[in-house]
């Protein structure tokens, strides 16, 4: 019941981009064409899986204090470690795509190395760290499901603000405002939706 | 100081702003515009990142190998983020709890390594440095101005000192009251948007078309 209740509110009320604003420079550049956003929130949802839970498992055995050897606490280290698994786990994924589908790479290829630098990755990790201090992630399985939930999160967020640009190219926007200027304001009024969520009691 | 350096430093403020002209950063900064404090040590904290990031990787650009830039850069900004971290949670405690994972996602804020790659590998250390400093600051501009909206009408305050007067409260007889939804993340998305629109409607080369 727990691990459902994680996996709900990473989805909808802890949203990556609604909630905590992040991997918005992607979210605004790449969100032109629903077929993009499909698939560069394909491939956040699956690196975000696989980076979540490994980074959990180094800060349970490396990093947290007393893991490595009694009295030694090596938690500010966790930046740099973060960063190096991710920036190495995606220069993994992209070299065994190209290596065994050179179809799916050549419809990534742009987003791949983006995605090192895309800060919802960063931030799940940043905030699974946060949360098992916390106690809200006990277990493996857990960091698992809530890599999954924040990766669909983000998903669902650029899927939903492609589609309503696609539509926004038919409305007649001041010139100003065209671009990045209304795709921040349809985020806040999308985000002042989703905070309905909020309500949800599990 | 020739006219050069100094179009590295104003330039980013307005005309090739990081956050409103080139939509960068915008990732891990506008959760820390509730209020003004946290705003400005997280404008600061930018600045001296992507300052110091770009005056490290200028000096070093003539001996990395381009094929591992990225992971290099990567490290030097790592670094450079876990100095201001200690160093905020040594000096500034409460702010540093404030701010909380955002400092961490200064390592993934796409100002830092959009001004290492697109500038510091080619130019020379001090030009870098001046550039950092100027992106920052841009960065930190816009911060500041969505913190004082959101502070000023969302709690009646600024930099934690009230500014609206405790009589005008519908507790205290008056006809004011908060507006709450200020302190809501989507507040911010949208102040960022009235500012793209003020900004690039006084400058219409930036419109597109």
């Amino acid at each position: 019941m727990e691990t459902l209740n994680l996996f709900i509110r990473s989805i909808f009320i802890d949203n990556m981009v609604f909630a905590f604003f992040f991997g918005m420079c992607s979210y605004i550049a790449v969100s032109k064409s629903v077929k993009t956003a499909l698939g560069l929130g394909a491939a956040v949802t699956f690196v975000m899986l696989m980076t979540v839970p490994l980074n959990y498992l180094i800060n349970q055995y490396v990093l947290a204090p007393n893991a490595l050897a009694d009295g030694v606490d090596l938690s500010f280290l966790s930046f740099i470690v973060f960063i190096a698994v991710i920036a190495a786990f995606t220069q993994l994924v992209e070299m065994v795509v190209e290596r065994f589908s050179p179809t799916l790479y050549n419809q990534l290829g742009i987003f791949l190395p983006l995605i090192a630098v895309n800060c919802a990755i960063m931030g799940g990790c940043l905030f699974m760290q946060q949360k098992v201090e916390a106690g809200a992630i006990t277990s493996f399985g857990q960091s698992v499901v809530y890599g999954l939930g924040s990766g669909l999160g983000w998903w669902l967020a650029i899927v939903m603000m492609a589609a309503i640009r696609e539509r926004t190219t038919y409305s007649k926007i001041p010139a100003a405002l065209k671009g990045p200027g209304i795709a921040f304001i349809i985020t806040g009024l999308m985000g002042m939706a989703f905070m309905i969520f909020s309500g949800i009691k599990l | 100081m020739n006219s050069k350096s100094v179009k590295f430093l104003t330039e980013p403020l307005s005309g090739s702003n990081p956050v409103i002209v080139q939509i960068l950063g915008i990732c891990s900064s506008l959760a820390v515009t509730v209020q003004l404090k946290p705003a400005i040590v997280m404008g600061l904290s930018v600045m001296v990142v992507t300052a110091f990031a770009n005056l490290v990787m200028s000096l070093l650009r003539k001996g990395v190998p381009q094929r591992i830039r990225i992971i290099v850069q990567l490290v030097v900004i790592a670094t450079l983020v876990i100095l201001v971290d200690q160093i905020l949670q040594a000096f500034v405690y409460d702010v540093s709890k404030q701010l909380s994972v955002y400092v961490g996602l200064i390592i993934t804020n796409c100002i830092v390594m959009g001004r290492v790659e697109a500038f510091a590998l080619g130019n020379r250390p001090w030009d870098s440095f001046l550039d950092g400093v100027g992106n920052g600051a841009g960065y930190a501009l816009i911060l500041v101005i969505i913190a004082f909206f959101r502070e000023l009408l969302g709690s009646g305050a600024l930099l934690g000192y009230r500014v609206i007067p405790e009589s005008w409260y519908i507790a205290n007889g008056g006809c004011y009251a908060n507006c709450g939804i200020m302190l809501f993340p989507p507040m911010a998305l949208i102040i960022v948007g009235c500012i793209i629109w003020f900004h690039r409607s006084k400058n219409p080369s930036l419109q597109e078309k």
